[in-house]
């Protein structure tokens, strides 16, 4: 008898309800099924290719062959193959007339072809055709592919027809045509421009599914447009309303909560709506406060729509008393055992801070045990929660942290995003600076190479702008530590590019500064790095130049200069370089070795790289040259905005040319210049003409060095060395990023680093720096410890002192934590018990309370109707239909046997015959009884079935999915 | 957009099912597949069901020797996707009866069209799994 069973059902697994499927398809599957590695299953597909591959193009393939083969080459793409050479045969099985394999066809072109494929184009015809089928399960199948395969240019080629079939009398077609219009909105939205507000039309569907389907367009419509939406609010407002009420048809309930995907979309239209609107958010207060009354925190679902309601009230205008039930559920997840739920516990945490900060504190210790955590994913979040709460209170604490935990992951993706957290947090809550550039140097160590070239500039900038000019001695000692530190790290065997560059250039500055390390011991290090990363050249020429640094400070301050023999044959190499800018580096070099102690220190004077440069816009130093060439005839220099936007030509006419001319061409021969007639002309006058003679610019530019030069101050020579090193700059298209590129001058590194918003951002982040100290001095000593202690109690044993109360409260809420973890773990044991005793009435879950509550006495629908759009007359037909497939949704639970039963139900239900709720209800209770016994035996015989197919299960649990339901 | 992906993989890593709505060549989505299955298979019951990976969040749930995982955008709501995962499979267990590995398998295009009647662009569409399962009936008395 049982084997019979089993032969009924393998049976029935070939060709369950028309679904055809030969001996080949189930032994292709098995062979699959059975693969025990990567490369046995690739050597099927492979050979599966080749039989394809002949098999579809033999001639007169029967439909429902070629059906299969259809699928089979899905499988081969599937396990990652290319089944290209036969994406014609499914384009040409989207022609069929059989509904299940047009169906399919369709089904095997959207999973084969992208939207910009060639073959699209066949498709399109046929879309167009099926949009306009008599039967609404051929337009429900187009209406998929539409979504999947339209692009921007085909748009208009369907757009008609799918926005005929929003009024279409079947709701399935209805909600397609509306996701259908939502696609050809996030392909093109300017396409469907004049088509939005269909959206809100469908949002009053009489038909819950259609309404539902049509919050997804809405989401996306409002969130990139909040203003023009307000007016919905009260209409969604009430839909979650009527949905949390239970009004929906009870196919939506999901676990005994009414509609929660539904509920979920609109909380978070809500969110958006009500964000930063007092109005707008008022008309939401009470809805929400009922969710999170009405919500069952004991399943997971419950939780789901509980977690939305915090993100909504975290995001709309804040109300105490939902404020409060968030906090109050924030504090159930987490002290819940499920992983799941401490981290929408976190992640929630992280929202609500932002609008009541002080509730962080309350669960210091759960948080602190998420962190602590094995679980990578926990981890995570917790350090992004962390992130949101930083202060320069407890920056330390967590970047700490953090740090450690960049250092121990490998993933490169979050590596480079935590890094640049710590780089972030560091640089806006640094309490010192010692501790910025201990971080900082933690941070180039370790993911050197995933940080921005501009935080090492930042920290450059730091370390020589220091504290401040107020105290001398701190920068110094900073400056030293940072010495000391970087030539330790020198040691290391592989250091970040970055990261060099920063050494070299704080080696260069200030490695001799103090007088700890001797010159020779200096340059030693540097060309020790010039030669280990010799191919890096930017890591090179930040070397070069620190060197010249270094003997420019040794020669100005009169040591004589001996160069290392390593240095000199650096050197050497660098002068044959292929790179020009290091070559520039070394010859530089050279010529500032060579010159006297005191011509080298106004070239580069020490410590001096903070030292503003006034560069002069106006050139004023030039006035007196000016002068004299304008006395001596010159005519004077015109902006360029100032000229006349005509051709160059007419910049050269002569001055005495009348202006009537002025606007065309000049075609006679230009005149003689007369000299002394200009001379005598004010400039005043001159300026307000267009005219510019071309000579004289000629003859500044020439004259220019020589002139400049013997009177130039140290402002006015670094200026004008400045401005050459431009020009060389641009002509060989250098980047400035490099500080070394200046020629000898140190006083031109800033500007030279040519960030000019750096250097304005220079000044208000020093302020900021200065505003931290301060703080830091008056409230480190209490605010500090005792946050540090409150947020992070176990870990800072010696800050414990001042959080006295907390010392109390620690270990009661570790009780209170205890006991509801006992509690709770007591619960699910009962909960598992119940699991344990009767595993196949799982998936009734929903079920008994659908029937206890089943005979609503007011049509869902009509009331939902009535308050949206209260002219519709449909609302009980609709409510009957939308009824009517929950019951035929019950029958499906009878077992196979009973088909012909099942069928006239569908139809009787299609047919919107009116069965009653009583009689729906009281049979399903049948039904479901009735399925519960065969349940198990059945899943037995499954078993026993995959194992006779030969198909061994792997697992020590058969594939059974019953025993781990719920 | 939601959800990118929805994939069933058993736990020797080779793939059930393959929906993707966002356009990914074989290649990109073998080499993610075999990413993603690698992290979620070292992962423990008693560890979140979620995981990061580049950009997505993978939402995952086993049942025997099955895995389902979802891969959505970051402002999803983890828990949800969860149990839209268990919908999926309750309504393929309404519709097979005991649904197992094999049926999936034998049986491809059927949980295609499910995952079609739920999910469209990306956004889940459809959770009343006599909505989900009708079409599919009345395919099957017609054929």
């Amino acid at each position: 008898m049982e084997q019979l069973k089993t032969i009924g059902r393998e049976l029935a697994m070939g060709s369950q309800g028309g679904f055809y499927q030969s001996k080949e398809f189930l032994d292709l599957v098995k062979s699959i099924g059975e693969a025990r590695s990567k490369a046995e299953e690739d050597r099927i597909v492979l050979g599966e290719i080749e039989t394809l591959k002949r098999r579809v193009s033999e001639p007169d393939i029967p439909k429902r062959k070629m059906k299969e083969y259809i699928l089979r080459l899905v499988y081969v793409e599937m396990l990652g193959h290319d089944a290209s050479f036969g994406y014609i045969h499914a384009v040409k099985m989207t022609h069929d007339d059989s509904l299940l394999v047009k169906r399919t066809g369709y089904l095997a072109v959207t999973l084969f072809l992208n939207e910009d494929h060639d073959l699209i184009i066949l498709i399109v015809n046929t879309i167009q055709k099926d949009l306009k089928s008599d039967n609404y399960l051929v337009v429900c199948a187009a209406l998929n592919a539409v979504c999947k395969l339209i692009n921007e240019e085909t748009i208009p080629a369907v757009l008609p027809q799918v926005v005929d079939l929003l009024a279409h009398p079947k709701e399935a077609v209805r909600k397609k045509a509306i996701m259908a219009l939502h696609r050809f909105y996030q392909k093109s939205p300017s396409s469907v421009s004049h088509l939005v507000s269909n959206f809100r039309k469908r949002l009053c569907d009489n038909d819950p599914g259609v309404m539902g389907a049509t919050l997804c367009p809405l989401f996306e419509l409002v969130s990139t447009d909040v203003n023009s939406y307000k007016d919905l609010v009260i209409s969604f407002v009430s839909i979650l309303k009527q949905v949390a009420e239970r009004r929906l048809p009870k196919a939506y309930d999901y676990h005994q909560m009414p509609a929660p995907f539904i509920q979920i979309k609109l909380l978070k239209i809500l969110a958006l709506l009500g964000s930063g609107d007092k109005q707008a958010s008022e008309n939401m207060y009470t809805v929400v406060g009922d969710i999170f009354r009405k919500c069952d925190s004991s399943s997971n679902i419950g939780n789901a729509v509980l977690y939305e309601c915090i993100c909504c009230v975290s995001s709309i205008y804040p109300n105490p008393k939902l404020l409060e039930s968030a906090a109050d559920a924030i504090s159930r997840f987490l002290k819940s055992d499920s992983h799941n739920l401490k981290y929408m516990g976190i992640d929630a945490l992280g929202r609500l801070i932002k609008i009541s900060p002080e509730i962080a504190e309350q669960h210091q210790l759960a948080v602190i045990d998420c962190l602590e955590d094995p679980d990578d994913t926990l981890k995570r979040k917790t350090f992004e929660l962390l992130y949101k709460m930083t202060k320069s209170t407890n920056v330390e604490v967590i970047v700490d942290r953090m740090i450690d935990y960049m250092i121990s992951i490998n993933d490169n993706h979050y590596k480079t995003e935590i890094a640049s957290r710590c780089v972030e947090l560091a640089e806006q809550f640094a309490p010192s600076n010692q501790w910025f550039i201990q971080i900082m140097n933690k941070v180039f160590e370790h993911a050197g190479d995933l940080v921005n070239i501009k935080v090492a500039h930042n920290l450059m900038r730091l370390i020589a702008e220091g504290f401040g000019e107020d105290d001398d001695s701190a920068d110094s000692q900073l400056r030293s530590s940072a010495v000391d530190s970087y030539l330790h790290i020198l040691g290391e065997p592989k250091i970040p590019s970055v990261f060099l560059q920063l050494i070299c250039w704080v080696l260069g500055e200030y490695g001799t500064a103090d007088g700890k390390y001797s010159a020779s011991y200096i340059t030693g290090k540097l060309s020790d790095v010039a030669e280990a990363y010799s191919n890096d050249e930017t890591v090179k020429a930040y070397a070069v130049t620190a060197l010249m640094k270094i003997y420019a400070f040794e020669i100005a301050a009169g040591r004589k200069v001996d160069m290392l023999p390593e240095c000199q044959s650096l050197m050497e190499q660098f002068l044959a370089s292929h790179s020009t800018d290091l070559q520039q580096r070394a010859y530089e070099l050279q010529a500032v070795i060579g010159l006297d102690a005191h011509a080298v220190e106004s070239i580069m004077p020490s410590d001096a790289s903070c030292e503003d440069i006034e560069v002069d816009k106006a050139l004023s130093f030039l006035n007196g040259y000016i002068q004299d060439s304008i006395e001596k005839g010159a005519q004077p220099y015109i902006p360029e905005s100032e000229r006349s936007g005509m051709l160059n030509i007419s910049n050269f006419r002569n001055q005495d040319h009348h202006g009537a001319s002025s606007h065309g061409l000049k075609f006679e021969a230009y005149e003689l210049p007369k000299q002394t007639v200009q001379s005598r002309i004010p400039p005043a006058t001159l300026a307000s003409t267009e005219f510019v003679p071309v000579p004289e610019p000629m003859s500044v530019r020439e004259s220019y060095p020589t002139t400049i030069v013997p009177s130039a101050s140290s402002d006015a020579e670094s200026t004008e060395l400045k401005l050459r090193l431009d020009g060389v700059q641009k002509k060989w298209g250098r980047q400035t990023h490099s500080p070394a590129t200046s020629t000898s001058s140190s006083t031109s590194k800033k500007t030279v680093n040519g960030i000019k918003q750096v250097d304005g951002s220079n000044t208000s982040n020093s302020s900021t720096w200065e505003t931290y100290d301060s703080r830091k001095h008056v409230e480190i000593n209490s605010e500090k410890q005792k946050l540090a202690a409150s947020l992070f109690g176990g870990s800072s044993k010696t800050e414990k002192k001042p959080a006295t109360g907390h010392k109390i409260s620690k270990p009661s809420s570790h009780m209170v934590e205890k006991s509801h973890v006992r509690k709770s773990s007591m619960e699910i044991a009962s909960e598992k018990k119940a699991l344990v005793h009767q595993p196949p009435d799982l998936l009734d879950f929903g079920e008994p309370t659908v029937q206890s509550s089943d005979p609503p006495s007011v049509d869902p629908f009509k009331e939902l109707e009535g308050l949206l759009e209260p002219t519709t007359q449909l609302g009980s037909t609709a409510a009957a239909a939308t009824n009517s497939p929950d019951i035929m949704g019950l029958f499906t639970e009878t077992p196979g046997g009973t088909h012909n039963k099942d069928d006239s139900d569908i139809l009787s239900s299609l047919s919107k015959q009116p069965v009653t709720n009583m009689v729906g209800g009281a049979t399903s209770t049948q039904v479901a009884q009735s399925s519960k016994g065969p349940n198990r035996k059945d899943s037995l015989e499954k078993d026993s079935l995959v194992r006779q197919m030969g198909v061994t299960p792997s697992s020590p649990n058969p594939n059974l999915f019953k025993d781990l339901l719920g | 957009m939601g959800i990118r992906f929805i994939l069933m993989v058993n736990k020797q890593g080779q793939t059930r099912l393959a929906q993707y709505y966002e356009w990914l060549t074989v290649e990109e989505r073998r080499a993610l597949e075999g990413e993603i299955v690698r992290k979620c298979l070292a992962r423990n019951e008693q560890q979140c069901s979620f995981v990061e990976h580049r950009n997505y969040k993978i939402v995952y749930r086993r049942y025997a020797s099955l895995f389902f995982l979802v891969g959505v955008d970051n402002d999803e709501n983890e828990l949800a996707i969860l149990e839209f995962i268990h919908l999926l499979v309750e309504t393929m267990d309404r519709h097979f009866g005991n649904v197992c590995e094999l049926d999936i398998m034998f049986h491809l295009e059927k949980a295609h069209f499910m995952l079609e009647e739920m999910v469209m662009n990306g956004s889940i569409v459809e959770t009343s799994k006599a909505n989900i399962l009708s079409p599919i009936q009345l395919m099957e008395k017609a054929t």
